[in-house]
């Protein structure tokens, strides 16, 4: 809990934290660490794998096999959500399967099912993004302000 | 009758002629699963969506309490209920297929007890014959309403909880046998300004304290008086932190008579992190579990504290505090008294 919001509470509540906190379950920071390392390794060795065969079978090369490759790995992870597995893995594996391009898969899929009851138009249409739509706002803006950077400093700069 | 500051005692003795409980099949696998009247293997029970298996599950459980008593639905004088779905349609559905004259509750998870109490309080005062009053929650709904997708992958935390998939209702009418309510007391909004929406039994401790501390207070009795005082949804975390609570404040409880729902439902292995939790986990477990406990003759008295945690997902979104409640009703059944 952030400092800034403990500062707002009286001192019987302030004593409760305290005492709450020794009692509390931690989280296994350590575990969880190793087990998103070894998870989200075995991601990447699928998704390169998957690079692999397709630079091997099909005519793509090392820079344009990107895309055929995400859409596999969504594609696999759409089915893993469909199936209800991809949400026993996220608990074993936490960051491990959140932060691959599965995890934004399963972020949108898994919302797109569960608003399906609502139709197509307010339920699947209206929600499919509820979570990934931050990610694709922020992700797009920072991509944005990086570029700005990089073009002001190739311009005045000299970079580059 | 009033007594102390807010406690009811009830004269005459409201008796629970029957229940009836249904779960879902991760109740099924569980430690109570002989304890339900109905349990099914499907979270859909048949229905298109989570919602809708929501209310069968409320239907079921409200038909078989009258099947079991042997009374037809337009006996029923008023039906008391709550769940945790937004503006608790499961609840008003459900008693839109009864037809009797029904009041809604809201006490998140301590809607089981928030309904008994006022139920009792009908019949003891003669403003009813036959009231049904219960409560149900529904994992997925649940899960989709306060959380994330049900199928989302987000890593859950150690003191997260486990919604209970089930319906625990009781019929109350003010002659007949089975187990009868004594008393009650109705508890305060308590917050201790706790914020992590994944570890209620931490915030919900204080609540279920402060409920316990006046009831024993206003009936000026001891915890020994009772074979059992069983808390609604503390979990691993919460039972813990109060029991620690109590023994601050210098009342002490045996370790064994204080019990709590949320860890009897569940088998040790099942992924339900710090315990069950949810509107259906203390009406299940009371309703079902507890009292056939106390028809086989081994309990005569239990005090259950049903806590609650008055958030939504709105107000945890901005940054308030998890106000939380704790209601207390006594059973007793058998004991010298009646």
């Amino acid at each position: 809990m952030a400092n800034e919001k403990r500062k707002n509470l009286t001192p019987v509540q302030q004593e409760y934290h305290l005492f709450e906190k020794e009692r509390e379950t931690k989280r296994p920071l350590f575990k969880n660490c190793v087990r998103a390392f070894l998870v989200g390794g075995l991601i990447c060795v699928i998704g390169q794998a998957v690079s692999y065969f397709y630079m091997y079978f099909f005519d793509f090369t090392e820079q344009t096999v990107g895309n055929p490759t995400v859409a596999t790995m969504v594609f696999i992870s759409m089915i893993l959500t469909g199936i209800g597995v991809y949400d026993r893995i996220a608990q074993f594996a936490g960051a491990g399967s959140a932060v691959p391009v599965t995890g934004f898969g399963n972020a949108v899929i898994s919302a797109a099912i569960e608003h399906r009851t609502e139709g197509f138009v307010l339920g699947v249409g209206a929600n499919m993004f509820k979570l990934a739509g931050s990610v694709i706002l922020f992700g797009t803006f920072a991509a944005f302000v990086v570029a700005l950077v990089k073009t002001i400093l190739i311009q005045w700069g000299g970079l580059g | 009758m009033m007594k102390g500051h807010r406690s009811w005692v009830f004269e005459n003795k409201p008796v629970i002629v029957s229940t009836a409980t249904v779960g879902g099949p991760f109740e099924a696998n569980g430690k109570l699963a002989d304890d339900f009247d109905l349990l099914h293997e499907d979270l859909w029970l048949g229905e298109d969506s989570y919602e809708k298996a929501h209310k069968v599950l409320f239907e079921e459980a409200f038909f078989k309490a009258m099947e079991k008593a042997g009374i037809e639905k337009e006996k029923v004088q008023f039906i008391i209920a709550g769940d945790l779905i937004n503006q608790i349609t499961p609840s008003s559905f459900a008693a839109r297929t009864i037809g009797a004259p029904y009041l809604g509750v809201f006490g998140a998870c301590s809607t089981s007890m928030e309904g008994l109490a006022l139920s009792a309080f009908i019949v003891n005062y003669g403003g009813a014959q036959y009231v049904l009053t219960g409560a149900a929650s529904h994992n997925t709904a649940v899960e989709k309403q306060f959380r994330y997708p049900t199928e989302y992958g987000g890593q859950k935390p150690p003191t997260a909880q486990w919604t209970v998939t089930g319906a625990g209702v009781a019929l109350l009418s003010n002659q007949g046998n089975g187990p009868r309510v004594t008393a009650a007391t109705i508890g305060r909004v308590v917050d201790m300004g706790l914020t992590d929406p994944f570890n209620m039994g931490g915030a919900m401790a204080p609540a279920a304290v402060d409920t316990i501390e006046a009831h024993l207070r206003d009936l000026q009795i001891d915890p020994s008086y009772y074979d059992m005082i069983v808390t609604g949804d503390l979990g691993h975390i919460g039972r813990e932190v109060s029991l620690d609570l109590m023994k601050k404040n210098g009342l002490s409880i045996e370790d064994e008579r204080y019990q709590d729902c949320g860890l009897m439902i569940y088998r040790e292995g099942q992924p339900v992190l710090s315990g069950g939790s949810g509107a259906g986990c203390s009406a299940t477990v009371v309703y079902g579990h507890l009292l056939n406990r106390m028809k086989r003759g081994e309990l005569k008295r239990i005090l259950v504290v049903a806590t609650g945690a008055l958030l939504s997902p709105l107000t945890f979104q901005q940054n308030e505090t998890i106000p939380c409640i704790a209601h207390a009703v006594a059973i007793e059944y058998g004991g010298d008294d009646i």
